[in-house]
């Protein structure tokens, strides 16, 4: 018999631990719907029912049945993207799921796209110039950023930039008189409007989505900088980075060809984990700014005891989180030989 | 003067005479290597003056923190003796921030105590049992690491119901993972060492060695992991309060009085701004606080 190659036992391996963190996702957000004082079958019928509607409704929800069963059909329904009714909208939680997930993931992408862009070169010119000013500048707005509430700074955002600059426009997606105007495609309204050649709401939707994603994007930058910084600061004291300036290199080809070459999968992993923390840090940003993406969601359903609707926007962040982490994990082992 | 000359010279002797003079002197030479961090110093004052703040709200306090006066609503700050002006209902926020204080400070003594001790038990076990129970315990760790905390906090406290104590149990359930992968770290490094052999030997059992021998080897990097998170978990519990999932009101919670501020935003900036500025430099504090207790407790991760 042959023995198993290593690669077919890593993939085994990390089909394993996908699986049961899914898993164990599952079966938290299961027993949080168990425990929750709210009775599911009055959450349905309502209050006035009689003993014997309760009695049906209990057996049609599968509440008789042992936990053991019911676990098995909550995993199996979960997998085919069912989790149940939203009692607030009346809906397929899914579906509401998919209508609204679009609007969290371009504000997210935004928002790192913004980090990246400015978090990457403030980390690489921290350690570069350690200890000068830029140095100096770079810790002050990670330790800004790491301290500060992110609710209470989008709001002082709107006081300062919409209400006394006029510079952006308030809460919500896009302006009144455009809503409605463009059919999704992808749901995402930057994107929508440019392929409909509708520029007036994209400039309207512009001007909304601004502040909020550089709000989120100042967040990741300030992880993004702060991990940059040190995984060059690691880079530029080796010996390679002499041999490097001893050859004659210029300091550009040294920093960007050389140290910045090494710190690349590092800095992916990093990166994803920026996102996926954006996509959960957007929760109070969208409440903030009226955003109707999946935080405003699960906020807005958690406040009207929608059970089904909490629980399943859970798992859809919950998942896309895990994922984010797997995959970040992945890409470190895969790129980088030392990790073997 | 020739008596704290002395004394200093006893704490920095080399040669300890007993061992309470090694533990002082040990305490002394690391409080003056923390001593030396300016910003840590900055914080850990910062934090002194918030507790004293909450522990004489009642004294400070110039109105109660509760008392609306409708005729008194938005007053700007400075304006009839309202240092930081009055709120949607009149109430002064200079008193309600001193007793926000004292809810804050509660809520990190709480999770202060719940989390790392969850964290502690479950790494060291795992690191002490080895086998099975090790990937069981750590393959739970990991599913809880995976989690974003401030959406499974909020599941949490959607289950539990709204309240601090909730708010409490919900972020400590997902704070603790990490904790337990650094108690499981030191456990390993620790296990095989020779004078846990020399305890074991002498029969002590694994509660004993856990307990009496691991434990407290892994306090120090616990205790500083502990304070940087401590900015994330204001941070987590000043969002719960936000969202009105934390502390109820009329309870002068710095998260819900942003909430509550909210409405004003555009006209009356204080009553959102002043409790901000409250949560911001608590969680500044502790963030400095945990960067010079690094450099102290555990050198070798020092991030500079």
């Amino acid at each position: 018999m042959p023995s198993i190659p290593p690669w077919l036992w890593k993939t085994i391996a990390t089909l394993t631990t996908i699986s049961v963190t899914l898993l164990g996702l599952l079966f938290v957000t299961f027993m949080i719907g168990r425990v929750m004082p709210i009775d599911p079958v009055l959450a349905v019928i309502g209050e006035r029912a009689t003993q014997a509607q309760y009695n049906d409704t209990f057996i049609a929800l599968g509440l008789d049945r042992p936990l053991l069963v019911q676990f098995w059909i909550y995993v199996r329904d979960a997998l085919h993207g069912d989790f149940g009714q939203s009692i607030r909208t009346g809906q397929d939680v899914s579906s509401d799921i998919a209508r609204v997930f679009p609007a969290t993931f371009e504000l997210a992408t935004l928002g790192t796209i913004f980090g990246v862009v400015i978090g990457v070169p403030l980390g690489v010119l921290a350690a570069v110039r350690r200890g000068t000013w830029i140095d100096q500048v770079a810790r002050f707005v990670g330790l800004i950023g790491y301290s500060m509430p992110i609710f209470w700074l989008g709001l002082v955002g709107l006081l300062v930039f919409y209400g006394i600059l006029g510079w952006v426009s308030g809460p919500g997606r896009v302006g009144i008189f455009y809503q409605g105007i463009v059919e999704p495609i992808t749901g995402m309204l930057l994107v929508d409007s440019l392929l409909r050649g509708e520029w007036d709401v994209f400039k309207s939707a512009f001007s909304h989505i601004i502040l909020p994603a550089s709000l989120l994007g100042y967040f990741s930058l300030a992880y993004i900088s702060r991990m940059t910084r040190s995984f060059m600061l690691e880079q530029m004291n080796s010996e390679y980075i002499i041999t490097a300036r001893v050859k004659g290199l210029s300091e550009w080809q040294v920093v960007w060809g050389h140290a910045f070459r090494n710190i690349r999968i590092q800095l992916i992993t990093v990166i994803a984990l920026a996102y996926a923390n954006l996509l959960e840090g957007s929760v109070l940003t969208e409440i903030i700014f009226a955003w109707p993406g999946i935080g405003q969601y699960i906020t807005t359903s958690l406040l009207a005891n929608d059970m089904n609707a909490v629980l399943g926007g859970t798992i859809v962040i919950g998942s896309i989180f895990v994922g984010i982490n797997i995959f970040s994990d992945l890409l470190y082992r895969f790129f980088d030989p030392r990790a073997k | 003067m020739s008596d704290t000359q002395n004394l200093r010279e006893w704490l920095l002797s080399d040669q300890p005479s007993s061992r309470r003079h090694a533990v002082l002197s040990s305490w002394y030479i690391g409080w003056l290597r923390f001593r030396s961090n300016t910003l840590a110093m900055v914080g850990l004052g910062v934090l002194i003056f918030l507790i004293l703040a909450a522990i004489f709200a009642p004294l400070l306090a110039t109105d109660d923190p509760f008392a609306q006066d409708l005729g008194q609503r938005l007053l700007r700050p400075g304006t009839d003796g309202h240092i930081f002006g009055t709120d949607g209902l009149g109430r002064d926020i200079y008193s309600r921030i001193l007793y926000g204080a004292r809810i804050s400070l509660y809520i990190v003594l709480l999770v202060m105590m719940v989390a790392p001790l969850l964290g502690l038990i479950v790494g060291t076990v795992a690191g002490y049992a080895g086998g099975w129970i090790d990937i069981i315990l750590m393959r739970i760790t990991d599913i809880f690491l995976a989690f974003p905390r401030l959406i499974l906090a909020l599941a949490f406290v959607a289950a539990l119901g709204a309240g601090i104590e909730n708010a409490v149990l919900a972020i400590s359930l997902t704070a603790w993972p990490p904790y337990a992968r650094i108690a499981r770290a030191e456990t390993l490094t620790i296990r095989n060492s020779d004078y846990i052999h020399a305890i074991w030997l002498q029969g002590a059992g694994p509660l004993r060695i856990v307990t009496r021998h691991i434990w407290p080897l892994c306090i120090s990097s616990l205790v500083v992991r502990v304070t940087l998170d401590m900015a994330g978990i204001i941070l987590t519990a000043a969002g719960l309060g936000f969202l009105g999932l934390g502390a109820q009101p009329p309870s002068p919670e710095w998260g819900a009085m942003i909430s509550d501020g909210r409405a004003y935003i555009l006209d009356s900036w204080w009553v959102a701004t002043i409790p901000g500025l409250a949560i911001f430099s608590i969680s500044l504090a502790f963030n400095l606080l945990g960067d010079g207790l690094r450099d102290v407790l555990d050198p070798k991760d020092s991030g500079s």
